[in-house]
């Protein structure tokens, strides 16, 4: 029985399509007032298991409780209290921006005083008060992000979540949506949310666990992970196409580990401008060096040995 | 049930924004058949053997096929198009399963609207038929329930099969293939009877062909209890199946 804050708790969950595995055992623990991810590349098993725990699919293994309750026998009881983000957006376009949380209230059940009481809140936060009477087709990208992020707290949720909230959306429009999602966990609400992005990762969850071809890869805070699986700074070197040197064994000794990639290199070191200081007495002479603090990607890049976003 | 009628008002709520000229063409169209085919082509066919088709004027005999024909067309329309978009194009059935509603709600939902489409065209082409005089029973009024029926007989397993869609090219096919050969052989225009054996028999096999020949006896007053038992139970199987189909392809698009 798992302990009364965990709102999710899977072990061995899986979910197959046929022959092909979508995930393939996994386990994990959300708690109450968490914002947690899961990252990885598309394919990896993150929109399955979002819509597991969404309960509009149903698991074909392992075991999986969420608030207490049993996805498949509760559905409905379970999704009165989440709220959903789809990774694509599914607004009724031909509506007005107040008329898409008023439908989608009634869906939940809720009086017609609560709906409109709760969608001048919620338009408010979002920062669509003065679109309320527009039809939402004209909207941009972000503004309809925004709004399916409206909508999704029209029930109050307990746990949000949003698959993949901000693919597709410009910087300026995702920065929008990781300030109103910043906003959210820092009110409390508990958090899941799967993303390719890793500064997006970084940004908003305080857990998360990498998946790859339908497994979880590794899991822990971003310090965490970033501590276990990188060093603390990365040196990137780049070299002129035509002019790329042989750089066998001219790198070693330099970094903790060094990883050659087809338009990069990177050395993962302890001090970027120790081993940029080195790289240039030692003859080489790259385009660009950059030093920077290394980040989700260099964790995936070393759990996987391939690039997150392909 | 409250969780079909939820769905229904979502439509109602889209319906709102199109229902004027939605109702308009329901006029319209039925007029101008009755005008030119029924009055227009009928003034040479009436001088035909009128016992061929059942001694009325050859407007009373094609303006009830006209009305099972229409709801036929209407219902076709409502569950192509609309249904693959709402599981495929605009995702409105995913928007639906993210809150308590269930596949079965949405099922029944597009029942409610089908059923409300229907009646909606089928009373306005009603009032259209006797407008025109076509009208000659009291019993008539039974022609609309059983013009509703007609379309759900057709519509439902229609829908079943389109929310597994992901282009309209099976439309497109549908409507050139199946829609468009029943409403000129499924009896609206001339006694089915006239029409080779085999290819009568498969008319008999379609739920048009009874929904012709029902809505037909009930606007000339010359219905029998048996007959009209027998054309009832073939479309309330068909709308049956749609729905036990219906249920199936959603949840297997849906619900996966």
């Amino acid at each position: 029985m798992p302990a009364p804050d965990v709102l999710i708790h899977a072990r061995g969950l899986a979910k197959k399509f046929g022959d092909a595995v979508a995930v393939a055992g996994i386990d994990f623990d959300l708690h109450r007032g968490e914002a947690f991810g899961f990252l990885g590349p598309n394919g990896a098993g993150k929109s399955s298991t979002v819509r597991m725990i969404g309960c509009v699919s149903p698991p074909s293994g392992g075991e999986l409780t969420i608030l207490g309750l049993d996805p498949v026998a509760d559905g409905p009881a379970i999704r009165a209290r989440l709220g959903v983000v789809p990774q694509e957006d599914t607004l009724d376009v031909e509506l007005t921006v107040r008329e898409n949380l008023l439908i989608y209230g009634r869906y939940f059940g809720l009086p017609r005083e609560v709906i409109s009481e709760r969608t001048a809140r919620l338009l408010e936060f979002v920062q669509l008060t003065d679109r309320a009477g527009d039809q939402v087709e004209p909207l941009s990208g972000g503004m309809k992000r925004r709004l399916t992020i409206a909508r999704s707290l029209i029930n109050d949720p307990e746990i949000l979540l949003l698959d993949e909230p901000t693919t597709g959306l410009d910087p300026q429009a995702r920065h929008a949506v990781w300030d109103r999602l910043y906003r959210l966990k820092q009110q409390g609400v508990t958090l899941v949310l799967t993303t390719h992005y890793m500064d997006e990762a970084e940004q908003l969850c305080d857990r998360l666990v990498v998946m790859d071809k339908a497994k979880i890869v590794a899991s822990g805070s971003p310090r965490e992970l970033i501590e276990r699986y990188a060093t603390r700074e990365v040196l990137e070197l780049r070299f002129a196409i035509d002019a790329a040197p042989d750089l066998d064994g001219k790198l070693q000794g330099l970094a903790d580990r060094v990883e050659v990639l087809p338009d990069r290199v990177l050395l993962y070191t302890d001090d970027g401008d120790a081993a940029a200081a080195a790289i240039h007495q030692r003859g080489l002479r790259p385009e660009s060096t950059l030093v920077r603090r290394s980040t989700l990607e260099d964790v995936f890049l070393h759990i996987t040995g391939r690039r997150l976003i392909e | 049930m409250s969780g079909a009628l939820k769905v229904l008002s979502h439509h109602l709520r889209l319906y709102r924004r199109v229902w004027k000229g939605s109702v308009f063409v329901s006029f319209v169209s039925p007029v101008l058949y009755l005008a030119s085919i029924g009055v227009g082509l009928g003034s040479l066919v009436s001088r035909g053997p009128a016992h061929a088709i059942g001694g009325v004027s050859y407007a009373a005999f094609i303006a009830p096929g006209l009305l099972a024909a229409t709801a036929m067309m209407t219902a076709s329309s409502e569950t192509t198009f609309p249904i693959m978009a709402r599981v495929y194009w605009m995702r409105t059935y995913d928007a639906m399963l993210a809150s308590p509603l269930t596949v079965r709600d949405l099922v029944g939902g597009e029942l409610l609207w089908l059923c409300f489409r229907l009646a909606l065209v089928s009373v306005i082409f009603f009032v259209v038929m006797a407008a025109f005089h076509t009208v000659h029973s009291v019993q008539a009024l039974f022609a609309i329930p059983v013009a509703i029926l007609s379309g759900l007989a057709f519509g439902l397993p229609v829908m079943a099969w389109s929310a597994k869609q992901r282009t309209d090219t099976p439309f497109a096919l549908l409507f050139r293939f199946v829609v468009t050969p029943l409403f000129v052989l499924g009896g609206t225009f001339f006694p089915i009877d006239r029409l080779p054996r085999l290819v009568e028999d498969i008319a008999w096999l379609t739920p048009l062909a009874h929904g012709v020949a029902l809505t037909r006896a009930l606007t000339t007053g010359q219905a029998a209890l048996s007959s009209a038992l027998g054309h009832v139970t073939v479309l309330a199987i068909y709308a049956a199946i749609g729905i036990a189909a219906a249920l199936v392809t959603f949840r297997q698009e849906l619900a996966r």
